[in-house]
């Protein structure tokens, strides 16, 4: 790609050099936002299944040399990885699910109707994340505990949607406000009643802003550790476990920890990516 | 049948009352338009109408039937909106059919109408299409095919046209005249551009702060306004109004001696359309001082004053007058509307 654009710049005109350092300029910043996301992984996917000798390596190639699957499925086969792997699948399942389906509604609320208090509810919407876990913490197990959910995957799975809620409120609101009022009402003119608008019109229209609140939900579920540290016990999730166990663990078993850590978000994400982008194009003036 | 009663219609939001009891009937196969400047409330009128918002009282009936407190999608009606409000995740036919669709219609009567309806908006080569491929034009097309296609016994359209660049507005203005007119579908259109109103309608309402100031036939109303507002509001440019001492019954207007109403007071406001004059010799003709001359190819439009009172009048394009000249007009005495100096009312035609 450069040796062309550098060719192209010294033979071409003004006016076309200057489209070629603008594509230059433009590929070298895709190259190196790509770089930003893919070497850490990289790096890590080779740390994990390099084995123990290659984690050690010095000076490091950087190169792929030495790769097998076979420290990494040792890795998967140490006793409670599998099981806390699925925990932290179903904790963000649970807080997926539980987000979006009263997070959307809350912002369509916000998003079509005026009603009393409409603002405070907002504030109070985002006061929810005024108070640090680590002093919810202690009465959060207590009641937990009381209530049976202590140690249990939808407990996590429910704080976890408390932590997402506020923002999947307040991106639905900001999402749903970008559907026109009037494809709505134009719906119900022609004989929608307002549910079936909604769910003709408004939701394939918000579609692309629904699954970003929910990749945003499940990242925000995956990556948490503190609340999922405190409230389990026997059933930890891949972060709580991974706390615990990787401070005693050889190098190349942290790697892959890490490596399993970011593979689900990255494969979640690469799924529902078709989604993220706007299809239709929402706006229609 | 598929006339319409407006009946007492009031809308207040808070203090501010946005219809005060608006009543109007429509009939059948009849083209409306609601005309006015904006926040006269005559999109909140068809917004009401359309079950979009809700009146603070009163009725609105289609064929007999009350429809407030219905749903709209069960008032039997389609509307077009003013920025076309077409479905930009479904293709032209998709969005022709919707209406079609939530009917149940089976498929072979979505599909003959769809073509109809494309067929008279030409917008056949488009179906296939996503809106987003679209011209505003082409857009505003669909929109109208997509009411027309579930042949409602009402259409509403809400400035349909007022997104669109000027010579769109024209072809698609006579476009729609001829659709309109072969569907026969009683019609309120709402519009605040006057030509609009005046060349589409069979009869205008011309709404003022939440009021309807008249209801007629286009040539009646620019001919005869009934309020002040009205003769300044229609026609290009607006009626002059001028206001004239009475004695004994008669204004004098040059060597002429005009009849006005009875009953009036020592004044009285002459309206006058700036076409309804000649010239004439300066004693018989009505003093007119001209300011500016501009000749506009078709006509010669002139600024100036009459009685010290700011006027424009129209003159064929083969006289000349000069800026600064001072000339005789004589008035077409079948054409003045005489109004009220104090409540802006005008008078009924007198003879003679």
């Amino acid at each position: 790609m450069s040796t062309e654009t550098m060719s192209a710049t010294e033979t071409a005109s003004r006016p076309a050099s200057f489209a070629s350092s603008r594509r230059w300029l433009l590929w070298s910043g895709i190259a190196a936002l790509c770089a930003w996301v893919l070497v850490p992984i990289y790096l890590v996917a080779l740390g994990a299944l390099g084995g123990r000798q290659g984690v050690y390596i010095w000076p490091k190639t950087g190169l792929p040399t030495g790769i097998s699957l076979e420290p990494f499925i040792l890795f998967l086969k140490t006793e409670g990885v599998v099981q806390s792997f699925l925990n932290s699948l179903g904790a963000a399942g649970i807080t997926v699910a539980l987000s979006i389906l009263l997070g959307a509604p809350a912002g369509y609320a916000l998003a079509r109707y005026d009603f009393r208090g409409k603002d405070s509810y907002r504030l109070l919407v985002l006061l929810t994340r005024a108070f640090p876990l680590a002093i919810l913490a202690l009465p959060l197990t207590v009641s937990f505990i009381r209530l049976g959910l202590y140690d249990t995957i939808i407990g996590v799975g429910l704080i976890h949607t408390v932590l997402a809620l506020p923002f999947a409120a307040l991106v639905t609101q900001g999402i749903f406000l970008g559907v026109p009022k009037e494809l709505e009402e134009a719906a119900w003119v022609f004989g929608c009643t307002r549910v079936q608008a909604f769910f003709k019109v408004v939701a394939p229209l918000a579609l692309p802003g629904i699954v970003a609140t929910a990749v945003f939900a499940f990242v925000i579920s995956w990556n948490e550790v503190f609340a999922a540290s405190v409230l389990t016990v026997r059933n930890r999730t891949l972060t709580a476990y991974l706390l615990t166990v990787l401070s005693e663990s050889p190098m190349h078993y942290r790697f892959a920890g890490g490596l399993m850590l970011i593979l689900p978000s990255v494969v979640f994400i690469f799924a529902v990516r078709r989604y993220l982008f706007a299809i239709w194009g929402i706006s229609s003036k | 049948m598929a006339n319409i009663v407006i009946d007492r219609i009031r809308k207040s939001f808070g203090a501010f009352q946005a219809l005060k009891e608006v009543s109007l009937t429509i009939n059948d196969g009849e083209f409306v338009s609601l005309l006015g400047p904006s926040g006269c409330g005559k999109t909140t009128l068809l917004r009401i109408i359309a079950g979009l918002e809700t009146s603070t009282s009163g009725d609105v009936r289609i064929g007999d039937r009350s429809i407030i407190g219905l749903a709209p999608k069960d008032r039997g009606l389609a509307m077009v909106f003013q920025n076309y409000a077409v479905f930009p995740h479904m293709t032209v036919y998709e969005n022709v059919a919707f209406g079609l669709r939530m009917q149940k219609a089976d498929d072979a009567r979505v599909k003959a109408q769809v073509e109809k309806a494309a067929g008279l908006l030409h917008i056949e080569p488009y179906l296939d299409r996503y809106p987003n491929k679209l011209s505003g034009g082409q857009r505003q097309r669909v929109a109208v095919a997509r009411a027309l296609a579930v042949e409602p016994k009402v259409l509403l359209m809400d400035e349909p046209l007022s997104n669109l660049d000027a010579l769109l507005r024209l072809e698609m203005r006579t476009e729609l005249k001829t659709v309109l007119q072969s569907a026969g579908t009683t019609t309120i259109y709402v519009t605040h551009d006057q030509t609009e109103a005046m060349g589409l309608s069979d009869r205008i309402a011309v709404m003022h702060n939440g009021v309807v100031e008249q209801v007629g036939h286009p040539v009646e109303i620019y001919n005869h306004p009934a309020t002040r507002f009205v003769g300044g509001f229609i026609g290009s440019p607006p009626m002059n109004f001028i206001k004239v001492p009475v004695s004994n019954g008669r204004v004098a207007a040059g060597a002429e001696q005009l009849a006005v109403p009875e009953d009036v007071g020592n004044e009285i406001v002459l309206g006058l359309r700036g076409e309804a004059v000649e010239l004439a010799p300066l004693p018989q003709g009505i003093e007119m001082k001209v300011r500016v001359a501009e000749p506009m190819g078709s006509h010669l439009l002139l600024t100036g004053s009459i009685h010290d009172q700011p006027v424009r009048v129209i003159l064929p394009a083969s006289e000349t007058v000069r800026s600064g000249d001072t000339i005789g007009l004589k008035l077409d005495r079948k054409r003045i509307t005489w109004l009220s100096p104090e409540s802006g009312k005008s008078f009924p035609a007198v003879s003679a």
